[in-house]
């Protein structure tokens, strides 16, 4: 990373910090905002937070090594995940993963050379009595079948 | 945002916006909690707590700071009723936040709303907004001089044991969201250490109508021990999956025959951590005292295989369980390596019944709810399926 890259990161954060609160409270909604920017929380920014949240970097590590939506990699421009609970997994689930592995050549867990996307799976959307359920970045798509979830994932850039 | 017209006695009746809050200004923060002791109403999240004992403890309480928060981390497999409810019906929920908050003395709501859920933010925020500039939000609300109140909307990330209260609390602290032991509850010990009420998004939705048509009418619905109504999320095998709204003490056959659900072979009460339960009992009634839910209800029609189900349910807790008490950790894994067995036919009855002991001890020994229930899908499966389970792979290993 480019010194001016970190010091905007910098500002950023303490921007960030200044919003939510000089509390250990802010660092939910702190690192879901720089997730929102940089598709992931580079090391330098899980350590800028620490500093300024006054707690130990590692504590910011843990934190973000329990939560699945929160990554310390870096991740596609567009995360697609498909729900594998039950009633999604009884309403064709198989069926779409192996549509969307096939249009991509990629598979789940995975993301694209490009780095368009990356495939995930997830729990239970909360969308069973319209499954199968897709959540593409933060909107979600009802009773897709393999034909429309494809094209739903072509039209992402 | 279309809004379907959906019929139901209590929680889908009549209400405009605003409604419970202006009436609540007027009555004395006893005559709240009077009639909800009156209303006899529990906790809709699944575990059934009385839900005017909680805010009394909390309305006693001496403390500088309290907080009410409405536990939106909707993550059972199978429910979907607070994403109809804060989608159609926000005013319910926030008006009953702002109702607790005036009532156990808050002047803080905050709404921990799952990440899966991130669709929803901005209309809320919206809603939010509009409370305020109609002053059913902010300072003095409503004119009440001195009743101070706002509502904060905080996002999880992921991660299912959020939805119990300890682990959310920790969460919204900056933490991983591992359970804290309890006692200390979070009505004494919530969130920053302040006495905090947490409250299913339903259990708040209930009270504005509560507030409004008072606890006796409240009370009528329903059974003597589950009074009121309950918001069924309806999945799985059948004609219409949707969200239902239908008294405590309905009868499994009668909503299966409402939903037009055809040729079931079994019913999973709960979600993922409730209890499968086979045809013969479709007589049992959905209540706090029969079979109790939150209101997750997955159908399954005589073409499934109940195995796959279970090992489904089992992945989930596996990958879900916090990681922090080994009984949960260490156990789930371990029934999930048994549905493997079966599945495989590599089994002994001897190991199968020394699982379903180790599932006994889980839901004694494990932390939170989360390996308290997990072994409850196994327990029920391998019992009420016996026939099923250990008569397939070709019979060979049945007997
Ligand atoms: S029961 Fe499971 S989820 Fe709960 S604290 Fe223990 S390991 Fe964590
Ligand atoms: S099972 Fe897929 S959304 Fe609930």
């Amino acid at each position: 990373m480019l010194v001016l890259e970190k010091h905007a990161m910098t500002d950023e954060i303490e921007k960030l910090v200044e919003k939510y609160g000089k509390d250990r409270s802010s660092l939910m909604p702190v690192l879901q905002e720089i997730q929102k920017k940089y598709h992931y929380i580079p090391e330098f920014a899980q350590q800028e937070i620490a500093r300024v949240l006054d707690i130990h970097p590692v504590e910011v590590y843990s934190f973000i090594s329990f939560y699945s939506f929160i990554y310390r990699q870096p991740q596609g421009r567009n995360i697609v995940r498909l729900c594998k609970t039950i009633t999604c997994d009884m309403a064709g689930k198989d069926g779409i993963v192996k549509a969307i592995e096939r249009e991509l050549g990629i598979k789940f867990g995975e993301t694209t050379k490009d780095k368009r996307i990356t495939l995930e799976f997830v729990n239970c959307l909360g969308m069973c009595d319209q499954g199968p359920a897709l959540l593409i970045n933060e909107r979600v798509h009802p009773k897709v079948t393999p034909e429309t979830a494809v094209q739903i994932i072509n039209e992402l850039r | 945002m279309e809004k379907i017209k959906r019929n139901g006695t209590v929680l889908f009746s009549e209400y405009s916006r605003g409604e419970a809050v202006k009436k609540a200004l007027t009555q004395s923060r006893e005559d709240i909690l009077l009639e909800l002791r009156e209303s006899k109403l529990k906790g809709r999240g699944g575990a059934g707590f009385p839900t005017a004992t909680k805010w009394m403890i909390v309305a006693a309480a001496q403390a500088e700071e309290k907080f009410i928060i409405c536990n939106a981390d909707e993550g059972e497999p199978g429910t979907f009723k607070d994403r109809v409810l804060l989608l159609e019906y926000p005013e319910l929920v926030f008006d009953g936040m702002v109702v607790a908050g005036y009532t156990i003395g808050a002047k803080m709501g905050i709404v921990y709303l799952r990440a899966e859920y991130s669709y929803m933010r901005a209309s809320l925020e919206g809603f939010l907004e509009s409370m305020r500039n109609d002053n059913i939000l902010g300072k003095n609300i409503c004119g009440k001089e001195g009743f101070d109140f706002d509502i904060m909307i905080r996002m999880g990330s992921g991660a299912y044991v959020c939805g119990e209260e300890t682990a959310l609390i920790e969460s919204l602290e900056g933490n991983r969201g591992e359970a804290r032991n309890r006692p200390p509850y979070p009505v004494n010990t919530g969130f920053l250490g302040r006495p905090t009420v947490v409250n299913n998004v339903e259990t708040l939705a209930a009270v504005s109508h509560i507030i409004v048509k008072s606890g006796a009418w409240f009370q009528k619905h329903g059974t003597d021990k589950s009074t009121g109504s309950k918001l069924f999320s309806v999945s799985g095998d059948c004609a219409k999956p949707g969200v239902y709204e239908l008294p405590w003490g309905t009868k499994i056959s009668e909503l299966l025959e409402i939903v037009g659900a055809k040729d079931t072979k079994a019913v999973q009460v709960g979600g993922a951590s409730g209890f499968c339960i086979p045809k013969s009992q479709f007589d049992r009634k959905l209540s706090y005292e029969d079979a109790a839910t939150g209101g997750s209800i997955i159908i399954f029609n005589e073409s499934r295989d109940i195995l796959k189900i279970l090992k489904n349910f089992m992945e989930f807790f596996v990958e879900e369980s916090c990681g922090q008490c080994t009984p949960c950790r260490i156990g789930n894994s371990k029934l999930l390596e048994g549905v493997e067995m079966l599945e495989n036919g590599k089994y002994t009855f001897a190991y199968m019944n020394k699982l379903k002991d180790l599932g006994r001890t889980m839901q004694v020994a494990s932390k939170c709810g989360l390996g308290q229930s997990s072994p409850n899908s196994f327990i029920s499966i391998l019992e009420n399926f016996k026939s099923e389970i250990f008569n397939s792979n070709g019979g060979k290993n049945g007997f």
